[in-house]
């Protein structure tokens, strides 16, 4: 086969494989912009999820700072389980609100976050997914994800415990894309709110816990 | 210890680089081999290298997501176990050719047809041999921003714009850059 072929052959093999993939990015192809897009100059950072603002309304998140208390709250984490995160005093909790399952930005997230589990163990910390979908939903979703980390269902009432963290987005009745921090005495130590259509990464919380064990460290030798 | 703020890029204590180290444009890549939109990507990196010849020096960090892409271990394991027969980029592009199958039957078959000791390296991909600095560049992707793939750096800067030619030569090539 000449290079060409070969090219063709793998990537026709690779469609075929992604065949569901690319299924899902037609269906959705209204949030991923295109290569002709993304050229555009008048939407120069689309690789970023520029097309969620047309999507979503713009909010004015009053996320809880840092130094107040995280509010207690219990939701479903399977259609048959509850979690509090009250069960998690005594150690870090990383919550992680994000809009949906199934969305692209949020799919990638979540990926991430679960590929760090080790990094977020190792720091002491546990890992909690929040979205407005209910469990059934998430039971699905974490399936074809393979995520290995609890997925709550803040869904009757429904965005309630977004709106206690100062993240529900009433106009689109999701969650703002936002991250906190909890210390192991229930105080939120940090939080940040991501625009919308953008993956936040995990750098800020790993800089969070740190800054947490070692300020734990510092009171110990004190 | 690789730098939390900036990462030192690329580091030729332990990176692959294509190109000359001191050339005025560093480009990192932070990809998977089993990630559609890197092997996407990769003509375009290509082109970049090409155009921009002896001013670009280009390196690929490993960022494999395993939970979603279950071969994508695997197939960082076999690039570097071909690097260390002196052969990671062709590996390299090996991989990225043929993202629908990685699984170790087929990395066998890509060490031999590239000449190299198939069995040394299929032992290799089979007990992580190279698993810790896989999990280094993860790490470091982790701390510079990284928050899927490919992600690039130009000069140490994370690449926000839109994964396509045009936009990434402009943001690569802008004046300031090439002295």
């Amino acid at each position: 086969m000449t290079g060409d072929q070969d090219a063709r052959a793998s990537s026709q093999l690779r469609s075929n494989r992604e065949g569901s993939l690319r299924d899902t990015q037609i269906r959705f192809r209204f949030l991923m912009p295109t290569t002709a897009e993304a050229n555009t100059p008048t939407n120069p950072k689309s690789g970023q999820g520029n097309d969620y603002k047309e999507m979503y309304s713009k909010s004015r998140p009053k996320a809880l700072p840092s130094g107040v208390e995280a509010p207690d709250f219990t939701l479903r984490s399977t259609p048959d389980q509850w979690l509090a995160l009250s069960e998690f005093r005594g150690q870090p909790v990383v919550l992680a609100f994000y809009p949906a399952d199934w969305s692209p930005v949020c799919g990638d997230q979540m990926a991430l976050y679960n590929e760090m589990l080790k990094e977020f163990h190792e720091l002491g910390a546990e890992l909690i997914g929040i979205s407005v979908d209910g469990a059934w939903c998430h039971a699905a979703f974490a399936r074809d994800r393979k995520l290995h980390f609890p997925l709550l269902a803040d869904f009757e009432p429904k965005g309630d415990v977004a709106r206690r963290y100062g993240v529900y987005r009433d106009k689109d009745g999701v969650s703002e894309r936002a991250l906190f921090v909890i210390d192991a005495e229930g105080q939120v130590h940090w939080s940040f709110v991501s625009p919308i259509g953008v993956n936040p990464g995990a750098d800020g919380i790993l800089s969070a816990l740190e800054d947490l064990q070692n300020k734990q460290a510092t009171l110990a030798t004190t | 210890m690789i730098n939390q703020t900036q990462l030192k890029l690329p580091d030729p204590e332990r990176d692959h680089i294509q190109g000359a180290i001191d050339a005025p444009i560093a480009l990192l890549e932070y990809g998977d081999y089993e990630c559609p939109f890197c092997g996407e990507v990769q003509p375009i990196v290509r082109e970049i290298e090409r155009r921009l010849g002896d001013d670009l020096c280009f390196a690929f960090r490993h960022f494999p997501l395993t939970n979603v892409h279950p071969h994508a271990e695997h197939a960082a394991e076999a690039a570097e176990g071909a690097g260390e027969q002196g052969a990671f980029w062709p590996m390299h592009e090996m991989l990225f050719a043929n993202q629908a199958a990685l699984d170790d039957e087929s990395l066998a078959e890509y060490a031999a047809a590239l000449g190299l000791n198939a069995k040394r390296l299929i032992q290799e991909v089979i007990s992580g041999a190279h698993a810790q600095r896989i999990h280094e560049d993860f790490k470091s992707g982790v701390r510079a921003g990284v928050n899927g793939t490919p992600s690039f750096f130009i000069n140490g800067q994370r690449y926000d714009g839109a994964r396509a030619f045009e936009p990434l030569l402009a943001a690569i090539s802008q004046p300031a850059r090439i002295a």
